[in-house]
């Protein structure tokens, strides 16, 4: 029994009951509303990339599709590679520049939190507030010049291109810093009492006990090459070399009102969406706890 | 004794790899930016296309570093004299004052009704997280289909309780979209796209409050809306002013959203500028490279937006300091 309902009457309970369970269906008609809000839209992408493109046509929709062609995912794939892309290269091409873009970013933001975590030098709080500053700066600042810097450097249209400018990173150097410092001090001068050096002991000490932070930095970078669109629109423009995003609305834009291609678009739109979806729901716990500890938004 | 050690070499090449990347990447682009923004009629290089060995067109600058015929404010004063800037400015403003307050306001509201029930909550909680996993350019893609003008789901719906069809993002029935349907498809895509985040940042905080406060409210009878105004809110206003800056942020670089609705443009076919941002026109400028002084443009309106979000942060960390209880 509820705390409150100790002080009640029987019909001041009946009612305080009554009041408090309306009000409960109320809450969850609410939060049902708003999963049908996000829920939708997904709905929407695969029924729409099931629907003929007859049906398409007409003015007045049916909430189901009057039949299931699953062959327009087919469609949607050699509808790409009538247009020089090939689906296949564009998931690899993705996971690869993912994949490099993560490895390139733990390798030089694991050295370099570790500098600052660990290691003493002079100017070493001047440098780390001047990389911290970096940060507010908003990143078309950068896009305008590195467009430039790539193109002298002959790397539009290559993997150099999308991996390079993103291969470090201030916010995650910052974000492992704080792990490392949590680090006990005793361990480290025990360390080196045993006489274990200092990338030894980042090796076998530091890095171990950061795995947590690791993990997320691996799973956010990752997931930030899968929905990067702004750089690889503009270094990326060869067929071949398209990540997911740009390559979809590249090779899928409609052109005009009448377009006759929303299915083969909304199949492309799928494809892209499903993978992501599927690595969630299976690391829906890392996900989620990287997300709200880092605090990066969206 | 340690603590007084120097490191000077091990620390140099630990860093190595970061410095030399954001010496590239990072330190010489504020730099070059900043340059180009005052530059007087800078060309890049004069151009000229190769075609590679795959047919596909290699582009290669003649001239490595750009020429210019001189230095000032030239390039601002012409940039905030192009209409396109202006509209620009106008509907980046627009999208973040209808869209932070709102999206805010309701993330809200759904945090506290997620937080107090207990059946189903991780369930709704993951379901609202969907948005956050998801491509930009897919979703916005699949917003505009929901509100295309046959076909869609919306004008659908409209229909089959009587209503006429809404020229939402492109024509029908002799009517062509107007600035509003347009930014209602807009604000509600960002309303979506935006939610998840929100939510867990606001959920975590209030899961993070201490139950006392509540059990003390419980004692004395206290009303639901007393309790939300006088223990949840100032509880959670520092995550609050978070959620705030960081919204009126992204929104103030709202690009990415608008190109996948309109399909690679920034309005519907018959007005395609109708709802350029302040990064679109940067990109287009971009784009534009090639053409003299276009690039210097691109670059004013980066460090004009730059100047808009520095000035949005320092006046919110100011308002936060009198309203955020900590």
């Amino acid at each position: 029994m509820h705390e409150t309902e100790l002080f009640m009457s029987e019909t001041e309970l009946k009612k305080y009951r009554v009041k408090k369970t309306l009000f409960t269906i109320l809450v969850y008609a609410f939060l049902i509303a708003v999963a049908l809000f996000i829920l939708i839209p997904f709905y929407w992408m695969v029924a729409t990339a099931l629907r003929s493109t007859n049906e398409l046509a007409e003015t007045r929709i049916s909430f189901f599709p009057k039949e299931w062609l699953w062959e327009n995912f087919m469609g949607a794939i050699v509808y790409a590679a009538d247009r020089g892309s090939n689906f296949l290269r564009i998931y690899l091409n993705t996971i690869l520049v993912g994949l490099l873009t993560t490895i390139g970013t733990l390798f030089t933001t694991v050295f370099a939190s570790f500098a600052f975590a660990r290691l003493n030098f002079k100017f070493k709080n001047g440098l780390f507030s001047l990389l911290l500053a970096t940060m507010m700066i908003p990143g078309e600042i950068f896009i305008i010049s590195n467009y430039t810097t790539v193109i002298q450097f002959g790397m539009i249209n290559t993997y150099w291109a999308l991996v390079l400018p993103f291969a470090t990173s201030v916010f995650y150097i910052f974000f492992l810093r704080q792990t490392f410092m949590q680090i006990p001090n005793e361990l480290y001068l025990a360390a080196k009492v045993d006489g274990t050096g200092d990338f030894k002991y980042l090796f076998r000490v530091m890095i171990p006990m950061a795995k947590s932070t690791i993990t997320t930095i691996t799973i956010l970078s990752m997931m930030g090459a899968w929905n990067a669109f702004i750089w690889p629109n503009l270094v990326a423009k060869k067929p071949t070399m398209y990540l997911v995003s740009n390559g979809l609305l590249t090779i899928f834009k409609a052109t005009d009102d009448t377009s006759t291609i929303i299915n083969f678009q909304m199949a492309a739109a799928t494809l892209v969406t499903v993978p992501l979806i599927i690595v969630f729901i299976i690391l829906r716990k890392y996900i989620m706890r990287g997300v709200s500890r880092s605090g990066i938004k969206g | 004794m340690l603590e007084y050690k120097n490191d000077k070499w091990k620390a140099l090449l630990a860093l190595a790899p970061t410095l030399l990347l954001m010496a590239v990447f990072t330190f010489y682009p504020i730099i070059n930016t900043v340059m180009l923004a005052f530059m007087r009629g800078y060309t890049f290089g004069v151009w000229y296309d190769t075609p590679a060995a795959d047919g596909w067109i290699q582009h290669f600058g003649e001239t490595i570093n750009g020429t210019y015929i001189g230095i000032g404010i030239g390039n601002f004063i012409t940039v905030f004299k192009d209409d396109t800037f202006k509209s620009a400015l106008l509907n980046t403003s627009i999208m973040v004052i209808v869209s932070v307050p709102l999206s805010v306001i309701i993330a809200l509201l759904i945090s506290v009704a997620l937080n107090s029930i207990k059946r189903f909550q991780a369930l709704l909680q993951t379901i609202y997280f969907l948005p956050y996993v998801t491509n930009t350019i897919a979703l916005g893609l699949v917003f505009s289909v929901l509100f295309s003008a046959r076909s869609g789901l919306i004008n659908s719906a409209l229909m089959a309780i009587g209503l006429d069809p809404v020229p939402w993002t492109s024509p029908i029935m002799g009517q062509n979209p107007t600035y509003l349907t347009c930014l209602f498809v807009l604000t509600i895509y960002t309303i979506w796209n935006g939610l998840a985040f929100k939510i867990l940042v606001f959920l975590s905080g209030m899961q993070s409050i201490d139950k006392q406060y509540y059990q003390a409210a419980q004692v004395d009878a206290t009303p639901r809306r007393r309790v939300f105004s006088k223990i949840t809110v100032p509880l959670l206003s520092p995550m609050i002013a978070y959620i705030t800056i960081t919204s009126f942020i992204g929104a103030f670089k709202a690009y990415s959203s608008v190109i996948a609705i309109f399909n690679g443009r920034f309005g519907p076919l018959t007005d395609p500028n109708l709802l350029i941002t302040l990064v679109g026109y940067t990109y287009q400028k971009l784009e534009n490279r090639s053409v003299q002084g276009e690039l210097s443009k691109a670059s004013a309106s980066a460090l004009i937006l730059f100047g808009i979000i520095m000035l949005i942060t320092l006046v919110q960390l100011q308002v936060s300091k009198k309203r955020v209880h900590y």
